[in-house]
């Protein structure tokens, strides 16, 4: 009897095999306001913490800069939070439903979060506008990808973000003969292209002159509002332009957390960083 | 029409082509129509040869795929080219019946030398040719796939994994050498006589695979083209430059080196396929690591990531092996390494390299 129950169940028409749902992550829930939160989270590499007992709570919309001296865990977080690493205890969440530690690269990237790497990393080889065009939101699956066009809504952004990032007049330079600070755009570009909901940004004034400090400083601003954006910058002046409200990571875990002034005043930071 | 549009920008590609069409028009013509006594006649060896060239030139094309456009150095691609040729040999085995040496109807020669009672259950089927074509793409698509599933899921990549497409040709190579395989042994599969029942030693024939071969690689060099111009193509060289940014912009890069590698291993194994009724023999040497390493010199030769310049390089250093392993045969290994050394160094876009100064990369 049971065999003949367990078969029908398998053979329902009404319903598909489990293993051929499709694994659709649950959207993104912002009801709380928040977009990150990171709970306890602790990394260690050959025994040496790199971050440790870390939490961190990111608004929606909200800018934040996060400062710190060399090792104080800044690119391991964000290492975390992207998949690259995998943390040895603690949560991490995406809004309310998405759970960041089950996640893969990939995965992550489609859910919403886009990464900005220290050294600009763009696709040397390639023309900026093809750059744009292989990080546009979309399906990524290798099948689709081989018979994919452009659309013209899909130019139309790729027009609107090569605007946006100034690079109309090299749009179909190689991306290898960018200056430094192109690429940084570019890369800020590709990010773009990725419609990411949260925007972490690992040093986007390196190597760049004051006047192109400036715009990045009123691109990232103005993205503030309807991304959320994470920012890892070591150029003080350049916080300052930007921030609202800054965290201070030392030894892998929150030191301090408020305005640029209060950060500035706390006689904890001014003894491990700002003071030296 | 998509594919017409493509060749429009592949200069180097066209010109290929048009050759590649030409030839295989003329060498038939002038080997079957014009007397031997004929100053254009061409001999059925000289057109065996070029037919052997061409198939050298499918499996560069693969290795190109792979190397040139996704960054993965595949020292192992003698593996699915010698697998697609034991596919094919297995078949043209079958079709010797009761002509071989020991005139047994079903065994091949060699299975009765052991003393085997019957046909071992992997040589089923293969007395059927669309089995044994299926067979050619299928074997060494599985290999690649179950290979490649294992290694790029792990994340293995560069020398690493040159080492261990290495390591797997190896191992092919002593497997394939142990008589209790069942392929022959060091000896392998030989003293083939017919395919599709026509006379493997006749001109017509020869010609006829020397046509097949010209469009094999005219049709593999047509699906390389659109792959490498699709925006898959974009991803794969985007990946073969940087492979995190690839997978942080939401890219599965495992997935898509899996099926180029799969794909490039079932065009190795075609080429395979139509190598050995050429040459007449399929043996474990094959399977050597050497035959591998040569093919990326071939590779590197005519200019990597150019997909004309992978036939023009395995032409070119093939004409030049089978000129010097007959004028001086002790040299050849040393102007192998000279040449990939010197390639390296000085061309480091290859020969096709000198002809395209300014073009946009790729």
């Amino acid at each position: 009897m049971t065999v003949l129950q367990s078969f029908r169940t398998v053979m329902r028409r009404d319903q598909v095999f489990e293993f051929l749902i499709p694994d659709v992550p649950p959207d993104l829930d912002l009801t709380h306001g928040v977009i990150l939160y990171l709970e306890g989270i602790s990394v260690s590499f050959d025994g040496f913490k790199a971050i440790d007992d870390l939490n961190l709570y990111i608004d929606d919309g909200e800018l934040r800069c996060i400062i710190g001296p060399n090792g104080a865990g800044k690119t391991t977080m964000m290492d975390i939070i992207t998949g690259k690493t995998m943390a040895d205890s603690g949560s991490a969440w995406f809004g309310q439903q998405i759970n960041l530690l089950k996640m893969d690269e990939p995965e992550i990237a489609a859910a919403g979060i886009g990464r900005k790497f220290q050294k600009p990393t763009v696709f040397e080889h390639h023309s900026v506008i093809e750059n744009l065009e292989l990080a546009m939101a979309g399906d990524k699956r290798v099948w689709k990808t081989l018979n994919a066009r452009l659309n013209g809504e899909q130019r139309d952004r790729i027009e609107e973000v090569l605007t946006i990032i100034d690079l109309r007049e090299h749009y179909r330079n190689q991306a290898g003969s960018l200056s430094h600070g192109q690429k940084q755009w570019l890369e800020i570009g590709m990010l773009l292209m990725q419609n990411p909901k949260l925007l972490l940004v690992d040093e986007p004034a390196a190597g760049m002159t004051h006047q192109e400090m400036d715009r990045t400083a009123e691109l990232l601003t103005s993205l503030a509002g309807n991304h959320s954006v994470i920012v890892i910058e070591h150029d003080m002046d350049f916080v300052r332009s930007i921030a609202k409200k800054v965290t201070v990571l030392h030894q892998g875990s929150v030191l301090a957390e408020g305005s640029m002034d209060e950060v500035q005043n706390n006689q904890q930071v001014i003894e491990v960083y700002l003071g030296e | 029409m998509i594919l017409l549009k493509l060749l429009k920008s592949d200069r180097g590609g066209r010109f290929t082509l048009a050759l590649l069409a030409l030839t295989t028009l003329v060498v038939p013509i002038c080997n079957l129509l014009l007397p031997e006594s004929n100053p254009l006649h061409i001999s059925t060896y000289t057109m065996t040869l070029l037919g052997k060239y061409l198939c050298y030139a499918l499996l560069a094309l693969a290795v190109d795929l792979v190397w040139g456009y996704l960054g993965i150095l595949s020292l192992g691609h003698g593996a699915f080219f010698a697998l697609g040729g034991y596919a094919m040999g297995m078949y043209l085995m079958r079709q010797i019946g009761d002509r071989g040496m020991y005139g047994h109807p079903v065994l091949p020669d060699f299975m009765v030398f052991l003393n085997w009672e019957s046909l071992p259950w992997f040589w089923h089927g293969f007395n059927w040719f669309w089995f044994a074509m299926l067979m050619v793409v299928l074997v060494p698509g599985l290999l690649a796939m179950a290979f490649g599933w294992l290694a790029f899921r792990s994340r293995v990549t560069g020398v690493y994994l040159s080492i261990i497409t290495q390591a797997l040709t190896y191992a092919l190579l002593l497997a394939f050498f142990r008589n209790e395989m069942g392929f022959g042994g060091n000896n392998g599969l030989t003293d083939f006589k017919d395919i599709l029942g026509f006379s493997l030693q006749s001109d017509t024939t020869r010609a006829g695979l020397f046509i097949a071969s010209a469009i094999a690689l005219g049709f593999g060099y047509l699906s390389c083209l659109y792959i490498t111009r699709s925006r898959l193509g974009k991803i794969c060289t985007a990946i073969r430059d940087q492979e995190d940014r690839t997978r942080f912009i939401g890219y599965r890069v495992e997935h898509f080196k899996l099926w180029i590698f799969t794909f490039s291993a079932m065009l190795a194994g075609v080429a395979g396929a139509l190598y050995v009724p050429q040459v007449g023999i399929i043996n474990p040497g094959e399977f050597a690591p050497l035959a591998s390493i040569e093919i990326v010199i071939w590779v590197a030769v005519g200019g990597r990531a150019t997909l004309y310049g992978a036939v023009v390089g395995a032409l070119m250093v093939n004409y030049a092996k089978s000129y010097l392993t007959a004028a001086m045969p002790e040299a050849w290994l040393f102007a192998l390494g000279a040449l990939f050394v010197l390639v390296t160094l000085l061309l480091p876009r290859g020969v096709t390299g000198l002809l395209r100064k300014k073009e946009i990369n790729v």
